[in-house]
C-alpha cells in the first residue's frame, strides 16, 4: 500500500539489546527527566502572597475614582451606561447640598451606582467614555460567588478608599494605575 | 385680477429655488432644507425679532442680484438679509464661511463651562451640534471664565448663566407670549447676564417655553433638574385637552413613569406648538395624557441610542418548561439593586433628588 505522506516511519521490530533488557537503565533514564526538573522553574506562584504580573491592557474590576482630597469624580452623566454594550451600568443622580461639598466633587453626582457583573464583559469602554476620570477598570478580577446577588455591584462595592483616611488601601486600590497615569502625562 | 406676485430666483449651494419676495436667505436655505441650511443659535423662525447675535448662520454672497452682481464684501447673517432676485450664496461651498464658523463657534464657547456631564441639556443641545458639525478641536483660551451670582428664578425654571450665549430668545419669548416680561439681560460686555430685577420668580402661564427656546442649557427644567439623561428616556408624542393651549406634547417617558414634558420640535429644534406651565410642570402622569405614539427621533441623535425599534416582548416560558411549578431560585433585580426602586418614583420629586431622597425607606 502507497504511504499518504512521506512522514510515515515503519514500526521497529528489532529484539531489545541486552542494556534495554536490563530495564532498570530504562527507570534511570526517567527519574533522570525527573531530576532534571526539580531544579528547573517552578511555573506555579504562591498565589495569595505573589500575584502574576498582569498585562498592561488588562481590565479586571471596576473601581469608582476620587480625587486627590477624597471627593468622588462621578457626575452621573450616563456616558458610561450609554457605552456599555451589555447594559450593565445604572445609576441615578442627585444633587449636592450645601455642605456635602467634601464629598462629591461637583454639584451633580450619583447617589446610586451600580454594575451588574452578570452581564459586564469587562470590554472597558465604560473607562473609554468616562470624561471625569471617575471609572476605570482595576488589575484585580471579580471574585467568585455562590449567588447571583452577590455580583451586583453598588457604590460601596465600587468607590476606592478614601485617600486621606485610608491612604494604604487607597494605593492599594490604585494599582499601577498611578505610575501608568504618571507616564502618560 | 391680482398682480402675479414675483418670485426672486436665488441659488444658495449650486441649488437654485424660488422665494417669495422678503425671504430671508437663511429661509430660503431651510426650504431647501438638508446641509445647505445654515446653523443658527439665536435666530428662531416663530419669535419676531430673534436673529442677528448669534453669528454662526453666516454665509458669503457671491453676487448680490441680477440688477447688481457685485458679490458681498463681508460675510452676512443668513438670518437677517433678505434675498435678492438672482442672488448668488454660497454656504457649505465656501471656505470663508467654514472658517468664520468655526472662529464663532470658538468664540461662543470661550465663556462656556463645558459641563456638559452635568448639564440637563446634554443631547440635545445646539451648542454641543454645533460644535461637532463647525467647531475645531480644542480652545486657544486660557484665562478664567467668566462667573455669575446665582439667580433664582423660582421652582419651575432653573438658570446656569455660565453656560448662556446670549442669545436672547427667552427674552423674545416672554415679550411676544406673555403679558409681562420680568427677566432680560442686566450689565453689559462680559458681566451681560439673564436675570430679573430684583430676584423675582418667573411664574407666567406660558414663561416654560423659554426652556424649550434655549439652544444650550442656561434654562432648563427645574422638576427634571438631574433625574435622568435624555437619551435614556423615551420621548412619545402625546395629547391632552388643554383650556389654555394646544396640549400637544412630546413626553420623557422612562417605563411609565413620565420624567419630563417638552413641546414637541420640528427638524430645527424650533416649538411646533408652545405649552403652557400647566401641561409642562404639573401633569407628570401617563394617566393624563393620550399618547399617540413614538416621537421620530433622527437616527444621528444620541437619543435615539438603546431604543429598539420593533421589539416584542419575548414571552415568558418558564411557567410552560416547568409545568406550572414555581422556580426555586428566582433572582428578582428589585431585591438586589438599589437603582429604580419602585418605592421611589423620582419623576414624583418636585425639585432634583438629593441626598435624603435616597436614604429613606
Amino acid at each position: 500500500m502507497q504511504a499518504l505522506t512521506s512522514r510515515a516511519k515503519p514500526v521497529e521490530r528489532k529484539p531489545m539489546t541486552f542494556v534495554e533488557r536490563l530495564y532498570l537503565w530504562n527507570i534511570f533514564k526517567g527519574m533522570m527527566i525527573t531530576l532534571k526538573h526539580v531544579f528547573m522553574k517552578k511555573p506555579t506562584i504562591n498565589y495569595p502572597k505573589e500575584t502574576r504580573p498582569f498585562s498592561p491592557v488588562f481590565r479586571g474590576l471596576h473601581v469608582l475614582n476620587r480625587d486627590e482630597e477624597g471627593r468622588e469624580r462621578c457626575t452621573a452623566c450616563g456616558l458610561c451606561a450609554v457605552a456599555c454594550p451589555a447594559e450593565a451600568i445604572t445609576m441615578e443622580a442627585a444633587e449636592r447640598k450645601n455642605g456635602e461639598e467634601h464629598l462629591y466633587r461637583e454639584e451633580k453626582y450619583a447617589a446610586r451606582y451600580e454594575i451588574n457583573m452578570l452581564r459586564c464583559i469587562f470590554c472597558g469602554l465604560c473607562e473609554e467614555a468616562c470624561p471625569k476620570d471617575a471609572v476605570y477598570l482595576s488589575e484585580t478580577f471579580a471574585p467568585a460567588n455562590y449567588q447571583r446577588k452577590g455580583f451586583i455591584y453598588g457604590k460601596p462595592d465600587l468607590l476606592i478608599p478614601h485617600p486621606k483616611e485610608n491612604p494604604e488601601e487607597y494605593k492599594q486600590a490604585l494599582g499601577n494605575r498611578a505610575n501608568k497615569q504618571q507616564q502618560a502625562n | 385680477m391680482a398682480e402675479e406676485k414675483k418670485l426672486f430666483k436665488v441659488t444658495i449651494d449650486n441649488i437654485t429655488i424660488d422665494v417669495e419676495p422678503g425671504t430671508s436667505i437663511l429661509n430660503a436655505a431651510r426650504m431647501i432644507g438638508g446641509d445647505v441650511a445654515p446653523p443658527a443659535m439665536c435666530y428662531y423662525s416663530k419669535l419676531k425679532g430673534s436673529g442677528g447675535k448669534c453669528r454662526t448662520c453666516l454665509v458669503e454672497v457671491a453676487a448680490g442680484s441680477t440688477a447688481d452682481p457685485r458679490p458681498m464684501p463681508k460675510l452676512v447673517a443668513s438670518c437677517r438679509t433678505n434675498v435678492m432676485d438672482g442672488m448668488v450664496v454660497k454656504n457649505i461651498t465656501s471656505e470663508r464661511v467654514i472658517d468664520a464658523r468655526a472662529g464663532v463657534v470658538e468664540f461662543l464657547l470661550l465663556n462656556h463651562p463645558l459641563d456638559c456631564p452635568i448639564c440637563d441639556q446634554a443631547g440635545e443641545c445646539h451648542l454641543q451640534d454645533l460644535g461637532y458639525d463647525h467647531g475645531k478641536e480644542g480652545t486657544r483660551y486660557e484665562f478664567g471664565r467668566r462667573t455669575f451670582h446665582k439667580h433664582d428664578l423660582g421652582p419651575y425654571i432653573q438658570l446656569h448663566m455660565t453656560r448662556c450665549i446670549l442669545c436672547y430668545r427667552c427674552v423674545f419669548t416672554a415679550d411676544q407670549l406673555t403679558n409681562k416680561r420680568v427677566h432680560g439681560v442686566l450689565d453689559r460686555g462680559d458681566h451681560a447676564e439673564i436675570a430679573t430685577y430684583i430676584e423675582k420668580s418667573l411664574d407666567n402661564d406660558f414663561i416654560g417655553n423659554v426652556i424649550d427656546v434655549c439652544p444650550v442649557g442656561a434654562l432648563t427644567d427645574k422638576t427634571f433638574r438631574f433625574k435622568n439623561r435624555v437619551w435614556f428616556l423615551k420621548p412619545v408624542d402625546a395629547h391632552r385637552d388643554c383650556p389654555k393651549c394646544s396640549g400637544k406634547v412630546t413626553l420623557w417617558n422612562r417605563g411609565d413613569e413620565v420624567y419630563r414634558v417638552t413641546a414637541r420640535k420640528d427638524q430645527w429644534g424650533e416649538v411646533e406648538d408652545w405649552i403652557c406651565n400647566e401641561c409642562r410642570f404639573d401633569k407628570k402622569l401617563t394617566s393624563d395624557w393620550v399618547i399617540e405614539g413614538p416621537t421620530k427621533v433622527s437616527r444621528q441623535s444620541v437619543i435615539s441610542q438603546g431604543h429598539y425599534v420593533g421589539v416584542k416582548r419575548p414571552k415568558e416560558t418558564l411557567g410552560e418548561v416547568l409545568e406550572g411549578r414555581k422556580p426555586r431560585l428566582l433572582m428578582d433585580i428589585h431585591d438586589v439593586s438599589e437603582v429604580n426602586k419602585p418605592n421611589i418614583e423620582l419623576s414624583k420629586i418636585a425639585g432634583p433628588a438629593h441626598s435624603d431622597d435616597f436614604s429613606k425607606k
